[in-house]
């Protein structure tokens, strides 16, 4: 029960991929503009980004898959199937945990198309 | 655990939610209540009518108000569509065309899309949650009274010739060097009232939606229009402060020539597109989010089935809400901006399409589960999904770089976001509006217009826009005020401007719905359509109490799955069936699983919320026309107006610390701390205020990137002395401010006085010292951007130290006149956390001006 008793829960674990997404993003962002403004000019080659956006992706993917994990923890305790609309704090804490899940695939498919951008582009314009 | 064991946990965590009373109050207990509830609820008569802070009031004209912005915009397209008829028309002159196409974006983006969705929230979401009102109902009023006041001002000045005229995105330097007249000023000021507004309603709902649930609603049954409206309220707090910087910086730039969008001057038109699409991005979805929420309402009702995939339905609301943070680039295709930078703006706006069609998908998929009744919502919520999947295959292809280098600024971008915003706006509204009208007057709208309406906007909608994606292919630029014969641009337009036609039939149809004689009608039946969900336990017509027992919740859908609801609620068989002391109150739950924590007592009606927003209204709007003296007075009126609000209104000592709720449940009247909805609405405040902060921060790095001399090399000012001495002041005000709330908690009063007299002795000498940074080391803010950046961010933190003088005052005379405790402390400690935020600033302020010119 203390398990999935409220002082355990909070909204927060369902912004913690989205976050580690948005951080991804304007890593990569801000690493490149910065990059091609202050460093190698417009016509500078992006080697540099492409490592960098690279350990971003992973350190990005590897958080996302721990917070989607603990999600499918929640998702999966105890044997009930969804829709997870019970009145009970078991059906809650499985809901949080599968919005969770949910919320971390989608924030790794959203890193994953960002990472695919530098496969595309080796100079800076 | 066990599948056993389990089923234990769950049947004991079942046992204890509260049953209804088993044996009704009798009719003599119940009318007693009821008298007093409608004696502490009632809607004051004649004029002060408009005092009222009921939620079903303020929503009802905000609403109102709302629609008839609506009808203004929609009557200057109009205008529009009959100058582009034919080819070299003179109908509307150059110039008065670009004032109506400005005037006709701006007040359906902040006039009409987003003051609706908070209207429909305030009318509504106290009823979804059971709640008898929002948790600051005067905060909701004081946010009508800014709308009412801004947009009124806005569109006011198109009947003098002075309307703004650059566009509704407003770029600079055509709205800055290019239009040295009023319109911009009007723009800029008015707009930034009602941004102020948009706050106040995210606070109210966010809070709303997350304290004031009613017992056991936990947070997997809360209705998907409460998760959507709670997303789109925290895209509020970090989309609008980027639009409020933007706007003040461009008004700055235009009063008194610091030049931060003009290149003469180091400037850079694109930090204004930066801020304007870091906020225009998000707004697409903040109106859109809570429309679709409309539907996500209404299609269950209809299938008479619970929604398909709530979970993945929860996915796509707070997926979405995220993703529209990284799409702002895609306005800026076209501006040269490194190719990188394009393909990962391009790369997260194709993602978002994955959340938004999920939703779209679970929809259909309810519709597919159940069995649909026919019915005029259904009608416009089925057209709505038609126009938006539209509208966003258009967006997928406008979100591809190379396609929109030949769509941009084309009529194909004009018709692509009509289709997303009718269909993902206006169409899900007017569902909306056909469906919970009702609960508005008691009366049904015409099933029989609503359909004639429904085809009548629908077709002409499609007659109208869907040409204009040829019109743009075929090349012809937006915001032209005519066209040349025979360029290919002829029939489409006359086609379009047809439709535009069709279309406002549809409109003039539903506007004679609402308004015709319903006399002899007589009022709805309770729950006409059958829906599951709280908002339809209301009587027809509505009592100004709202609901009349706060019930015990168990299901997503409870008229549909717990029996004898309706008739516990109405005999006042659950919480808070009566008003003993003739205060209005309501139930604070927890945020997950909505536990009882407060019996929260609410204001009434009062005019103070009109008079705050008359004199804040009247610093933006004497400053609009640059009469200062006048503002700044208008200003210490708004700032003494709030102060009697919030003292004769707010954290006031209770008669007693417990009260008995009904059902045997005891529950505290004065919280604070953490658990307080006051220290929820200070925390929401001050990330939205902490994004403004860093939006400013942005810019300095934003001149950073682009110069190579910014800070110049050797740095000119601020320095590193003054700044250093001013944050160790500062800082030490911080400090202090803790203590003095550890001291009144320990009851200590001469500690609490002197800590507090000390930290204004520092703040007033550290806002010096600060000050003194730039000023002994001669930085001019209108020679250069670089200045001008310095002393800004100086200058927005001055404000803020000066705004926790004034509420550490507030405080301690507050301890004086008793109506501060020990134990009643939520002034000193909400304070304190104004204080988190305002030390948070001070350290980045001089850790940007005095140490990144050492570092760079």
């Amino acid at each position: 029960m203390s398990q999935t008793s409220e002082k355990h829960q909070s909204l927060w674990l369902l912004t913690a991929s989205p976050l580690l997404w948005a951080m991804h993003f304007l890593l990569s962002y801000i690493t490149a503009s910065v990059w091609c403004a202050k460093f190698v000019g417009p016509g500078g080659s992006l080697t540099g980004v492409r490592v960098a956006i690279a350990v971003y992706t992973t350190l990005a993917l590897v958080g996302i898959g721990i917070v989607g994990r603990c999600g499918y923890r929640r998702h999966s305790h105890g044997s009930a199937a969804l829709p997870h609309d019970a009145d009970t704090p078991e059906d809650r804490h499985r809901f949080l945990g599968f919005a969770t899940l949910l919320l971390s695939t989608l924030s790794a498919v959203a890193v994953l198309y960002a990472a695919f951008v530098v496969l595309f582009f080796r100079m800076c314009d | 655990m066990n599948a056993g064991g389990e089923e234990l946990a769950a049947a004991a965590a079942k046992r204890r939610d509260s049953e209804p009373l088993a044996e009704a109050p009798t009719e003599e207990v119940r009318r007693a209540q009821e008298e007093r509830l409608m004696r502490t609820w009632q809607t004051p008569g004649g004029w002060r009518y408009w005092s009222s802070a009921n939620n079903s009031d303020v929503g009802l004209w905000y609403t109102a108000m709302a629609f008839f912005f609506f009808l203004f915009a929609g009557v200057l397209a109009l205008l529009m569509r009959i100058q582009l008829a034919v080819p070299d028309n003179d109908f509307l002159s150059a110039e008065l065309y670009n004032q109506v196409f400005t005037v006709h974006g701006s007040v359906m983006m902040f006039l009409f899309a987003l003051p609706l969705f908070e209207a429909i929230a305030v009318l509504l979401l106290p009823q979804m949650l059971g709640a008898r009102d929002l948790p600051f109902p005067r905060l909701s009023a004081f946010g009508f009274w800014c709308f009412l006041l801004g947009g009124v001002f806005l569109c006011g000045s198109i009947f003098f010739d002075a309307a703004p005229h650059g566009g509704w995105f407003m770029y600079p330097p055509l709205t800055s060097r290019y239009q040295p007249d009023i319109g911009a000023d009007i723009w800029l000021l008015g707009f930034s009232f009602i941004e102020v507004a948009a706050i106040a309603a995210a606070v109210e709902m966010i809070v709303g939606t997350l304290k004031c649930r009613p017992p056991g609603m936990r947070i997997n049954l809360i209705p998907l229009y409460a998760w959507y409206v709670l997303v789109a309220a925290a895209m509020i707090l970090f989309a609008f402060p980027p639009l409020i910087v933007g706007s003040m910086l461009l008004e700055i730039e235009r009063a008194f020539g610091w030049q931060f969008f003009d290149p003469e001057g180091g400037g850079d038109p694109l930090l204004w597109q930066h801020l304007f699409w870091l906020f225009g991005h998000p707004e697409v979805y903040i109106v859109f989010l809570p429309s679709v929420a409309l539907i996500a309402m209404i299609v269950p009702t209809f299938a008479r089935t619970p929604v398909v995939g709530y979970s993945w339905v929860v996915l796509s609301a707070v997926g979405t809400g995220f993703l529209s943070f990284g799409l702002w680039v895609h306005h800026m295709f076209t501006t040269g901006l490194p190719g990188i930078s394009l393909g990962l703006f391009s790369a997260a706006s194709q993602a978002v399409a994955i959340p938004t069609g999920v939703q779209i998908f679970c929809l259909i998929a309810t519709l597919a589960a159940g069995r649909v009744t026919r019915s005029v919502p259904m009608l416009f919520a089925l057209g709505s999904l038609m126009i938006f999947v539209l509208g966003g295959l258009t967006g997928v292809m406008v979100a591809m770089v190379p396609f929109d280098f030949q769509a941009h600024d084309t009529f194909f971008v004009v018709a692509h976001l009509h289709y997303v915003m009718v269909g993902g706006v206006i169409f899900p509204m007017l569902a909306g509006f056909y469906y919970f009208f009702p609960l508005c007057n008691g009366r049904q709208l015409s099933a029989r217009l609503g359909k004639i309406a429904f085809w009548l906007t629908f077709i002409g909608f499609n007659v109208t826009f869907f040409p204009m994606h040829l019109t743009g292919l075929r090349g012809m630029p937006r915001r032209v005020f005519t066209y040349p014969a025979n360029a290919g641009f002829d029939a489409l337009n006359f086609v379009s401007t047809v439709g535009a036609f069709i279309m406002a039939t549809g409109v003039a149809v539903i506007v004679w719905d609402v308004f015709r004689p319903k006399g002899k009608q007589g009022y709805s039946p309770r729950n006409p359509w059958g829906a599951g969900t709280l908002e339809w336990l209301q009587e027809m017509p509505g009592k100004p109490w709202g609901i009349r027992s706060v019930p015990e919740i168990d299901s997503r859908y409870p008229l549909w799955d717990q029996p004898n609801l309706l008739r516990d609620v109405d005999e006042g068989r659950f919480y808070l069936p009566d008003a003993q002391e003739e205060l209005r109150e309501t139930l604070v739950t927890s945020v997950i699983d909505a536990v009882p924590q407060q019996c929260l007592r609410l204001p009434g009606s009062s005019f103070i919320p009109m008079l705050a927003a008359l004199t804040t209204g009247g610093f933006f709007i004497f400053g609009t026309y640059h009469l200062w003296w006048l503002a700044l007075a208008s200003l210490v009126l708004a700032i003494g107006v709030i102060w009697y609000w919030l003292w004769t209104g707010t954290a006031i000592i209770p008669e007693t610390e417990e009260k008995d709720v009904g059902l045997g449940l005891k529950l505290p009247i004065y919280v604070s701390g953490v658990a307080a909805i006051g220290w929820w609405a200070m925390f929401i405040t001050m990330l939205a205020d902490l994004t403004a902060f860093v939006s400013l921060v942005f810019g300095y790095f934003f001149f950073w990137t682009i110069h190579d001399d910014f800070p110049p090399d050797p740095s000119p000012g601020p320095g590193v002395f003054w700044p250093t001495v001013a944050a160790a002041m500062l800082l030490g005000a911080w400090v202090l401010t803790m203590l003095a709330r550890h001291w009144n908690r320990r009851d200590r009063p001469v500690a609490f006085y002197f800590g507090l007299a000390i930290a204004a002795a520092l703040e007033v000498a550290g806002s010096g010292a600060l000050i003194a940074g730039p000023w002994v080391t001669g930085l001019d803010p209108t020679t250069d951007v670089y200045p001008a950046t310095v002393w800004l961010l100086v200058l927005w933190t001055v404000c803020h130290v000066a705004v926790g003088l004034i509420m550490q005052l507030y405080c301690v005379a507050r301890r004086m006149a008793g109506r501060m405790t020990a134990r009643h402390n939520a002034d000193i400690i909400n304070t304190t956390l104004y204080w988190h935020f305002t030390a948070l600033t001070v350290a980045m302020t001089v850790a940007v001006i005095a140490g990144f010119p050492l570092v760079d």
